[in-house]
């Protein structure tokens, strides 16, 4: 009798965690693993079920399962009503999704490239973005805009800008930038759960990464703090900070680094805007030597907000100067040889980070 | 109540019954009669792609009364605005909507709080017609606490989200996605309500426009669009900026209703048709032909692009006051002198709140840093220099 109770409860609690033991059949390995797409899949179908006023417009978001498969299986699950497929028409229904938001539903706008999104640019900051504020808190816009953002591979100069640091000026906007699955999913879900507009920056690069996962992000109440960075790996010589795509190719660097006796502390931003600048000084006052990286064109970019802030806060800890390492500071090319010119590589933070230690000439 | 039946039916009865019902009327200037009375409206509705409503309307003397009422106070608010801008109590931008009363009083008198509205940035007496106050009016152009927006806002960003007004945009156009995107939550939240996206004819031409509408329409969303045509955009005429200026039209698939929007009776009827259809139907476009006597803004005198002779010819022919006015006295619902009457009341009344709005503080120092979130989590944020001001945000 006991026996059969207990079997119940196991097959409730099964069903819970159907969506994640499904992905975790897919893979071999003991420990747990998610990939980024999967993540982000997961936390709009967890946050959908657990708020009606949540729904997703965008381009191909339903019929065709999202360009880049993001929103797969949602259209069976809520309905048309839930999931709108729209027209080609940034400007038209962003304006819509603002709209909706105005009124108190929870959109989860998708642009199928963030540089889509400057055809839409106007409803953001100054229907989205500014509408708390100009209206002394009476229009509160609890929307969401996400997509990849930033360098695909191969696809030339109008789809590869990144526009962290575009948005991450303007005041009223929360920018966040997920890279591993637990960002993916934590940072989504906090972005669907907060009260004001969140530009929330992909990679579509990063889609297809796994990364392991444990039993506490596969809950469906996890979510992640907005305005945290994350110290992804420990180090007492040079801090390196980046975001999105850049945090793996940190964290390459930093084994690298660690070959030749550079221990680096690798932060993963995950907000641009806010930005974590206490989590930021708190390494540089540890470290005294600071290297940011970004996929995104170096002028005015999050890099330079970085490098002014230490150099605000922590001038006196600093024992180099703040080093960039950036996009290059032109369109994107397409010849491959080029195209990998124009991105931050491994080799290009190993070669900052020793040049701020003083490992070589500068 | 026996006593305004007997006035409305029969005027001439003797002197002393005629200046006791005035003597009441002083305390009671809006009737509360509602017998019914049938006008027609100025000029017959013209239509595309849709049957058109009657020119025949229904209304009643404390209908018209309340128009007139109305429409002398924003006419006397937006007269008062102007000559506080040239007095330097209000900044930067001011746009009146003096000329254009009817289309903000007609609107409202067809619909209730639930429907949404949402316009541009000649926002101020479709925020009294919202229910906003002379106060929270004069407050906010002048900067002050009082204001609908605590003075961070000004003459371009009143709200009032309780009667389901969203402002108030600068941005010209973008308004009519929002209001498509208000009419999608409204079937969304099955509210049986529908959205008014009022835009003008400079803003007609506008791509997202045509964006918001093509995705209206595929959806069927209670969305209707109101083209407030005062015939320039800014020191652009009509027809220097449209292809075509049948504003109503340019719906294409959409139906469109041609309205004389200086007639309040003719807007409340296609208000009246346009939410019906739309409830049913989705999108319908209404065309109000209006004007406005104001230049596009304080800044503008308004006579470099049209003759000062247009400006009067429209003051004499068609002035939406002036034309209830002359329904109300032919129908003997009022005296001249009790219209007056109401008239020196409402100036008084906006003399009052300028009175309160200019005793009122202006913002406290620290209201740099509210609401920039509805949660700050926390958050720095920074004045001029940082080193000196910082906040936390709430």
């Amino acid at each position: 009798m006991l026996g059969i109770v207990r079997q119940k409860m196991l097959e409730q609690s099964l069903k819970k965690i159907r969506p994640a033991v499904a992905v975790l059949r897919s893979y071999s390995s003991a420990a747990k693993q998610m990939n980024v797409r999967e993540a982000l899949n997961s936390a709009l179908n967890e946050e959908m079920s657990a708020d009606s006023k949540v729904f997703l417009i965008g381009e191909e978001v339903g019929e065709y399962q999202g360009a880049y498969k993001i929103t797969k299986g949602l259209l069976d699950k809520y309905g048309t009503e839930r999931v709108l497929d729209t027209p080609i028409t940034e400007a038209g229904f962003a304006g819509i999704a603002v709209g909706a938001a105005y009124y108190g539903l929870k959109p989860v706008v998708e642009f199928m490239t963030f540089n889509f999104s400057m055809q839409a640019i106007d409803h953001i900051i100054n229907s989205a973005a500014k509408s708390n504020y100009m209206s002394a808190g009476q229009i509160s816009v609890p929307i969401v805009f996400r997509g990849p953002n930033g360098a695909a591979a191969g696809v030339g100069a109008q789809h590869s800008q990144c526009y962290a640091a575009w948005y991450a000026t303007c005041p009223g906007l929360k920018v966040l930038t997920p890279y591993n699955s637990e960002d993916a999913r934590g940072l989504l879900k906090a972005a669907i759960r907060d009260p004001d507009p969140v530009v929330f920056l992909e990679n579509e690069l990063l889609y297809g990464e796994s990364f392991p996962i444990s039993n506490e992000v596969l809950d469906s109440s996890f979510c992640l703090p907005i305005g945290k960075a994350k110290i992804e790996r420990k180090g007492k010589h040079v801090t390196i900070a980046a975001y999105s795509k850049m945090v793996g190719y940190s964290l390459k660097a930093a084994e690298i680094l660690e070959k030749d006796g550079i221990d680096a502390e690798v932060i993963n931003l995950r907000s641009i805007r806010p930005l974590d600048r206490s989590t930021i000084n708190d390494s540089v006052r540890k470290t005294n030597r600071l290297v940011t990286v970004e996929e995104a064109f170096p002028q005015h970019g999050v890099g330079a907000e970085i490098c002014a802030c230490v150099v605000e806060e922590s001038f006196a800890y600093l024992d180099a100067p703040v080093e960039r390492i950036a996009g290059a500071d032109v369109p994107m090319p397409y010849a491959a040889n080029l195209e990998r010119m124009a991105v931050p590589q491994v080799e290009d933070i190993v070669r900052a980070a020793k040049r701020a230690c003083y490992r070589s000439v500068p | 109540m026996a006593l305004s039946q007997l006035l409305s039916s029969s005027s001439r009865s003797g002197n002393r019954l005629k200046s006791l019902s005035s003597a009441i009327s002083l305390r009671h200037p809006i009737s509360t009669d509602t017998t019914p009375i049938t006008v027609e409206t100025s000029v017959p509705f013209t239509s595309h792609q849709c049957e058109v409503p009657s020119r025949t309307v229904q209304t009643n003397a404390k209908e018209l009364l309340t128009f007139f009422r109305d429409m002398a106070l924003m006419r006397r608010m937006e007269i008062a605005a102007d000559s506080l801008y040239k007095a330097k109590l209000i900044r930067g931008f001011c746009h009146l909507y003096d000329g254009q009363e009817a289309v903000a009083v007609g609107m409202e008198a067809a619909i209730t709080k639930k429907d949404s509205i949402i316009t541009a940035y000649r926002d101020h007496c479709t925020f009294i017609a919202r229910g906003g106050t002379l106060l929270e009016v004069f407050a906010e152009l002048m900067g002050r606490q009082a204001g609908c927006s605590r003075g961070k806002g000004g003459s371009m960003h009143f709200y009032k989200k309780d009667s389901n007004f969203y402002g108030g945009h600068g941005i010209v156009g973008a308004q009519v996605p929002l209001g498509c995107g208000l009419a999608f939550a409204q079937k969304y939240c099955k509210d049986e309500a529908v959205t008014f996206a009022l835009y003008g004819d400079g803003a007609a031409n506008q791509g997202q426009l045509f964006e918001a509408l093509n995705i209206s329409a595929l959806w069927d969303l209670p969305a209707i669009l109101v083209c407030e045509n005062n015939h320039y955009g800014m020191g652009t005429a009509e027809w220097r900026a449209a292809k075509s200026p049948a504003y109503y039209k340019r719906g294409d698939y959409v139906p469109g209703l041609k309205v004389d929007g200086m007639d309040v009776l003719a807007v409340k009827q296609a208000c009246t048709f346009a939410k019906e259809h739309a409830l049913k139907n989705g999108p319908i476009i209404l065309e109000m032909d209006t004007y406005r006597y104001h230049g596009h803004s304080m800044s503008d005198p308004g006579s470099t692009y049209r003759t000062r002779d247009e400006i009067t010819g429209v003051r004499q022919e068609r002035d939406p006051v002036e034309r209830i006015r002359k329904l109300i006295l032919s129908h003997d619902l009022a005296t001249e002198k009790e219209l007056k009457d109401t008239e020196k009341e409402v100036r008084k009344e906006v003399d009052d709140a300028i009175a309160q709005a200019k005793e009122n503080p202006v913002p406290d120092s620290s209201e740099l840093f509210t609401n920039v979130y509805a949660k700050g989590l926390g958050v720095e944020s920074f004045g001029a220099d940082r080193k000196e001001v910082r906040a936390t945000l709430p």
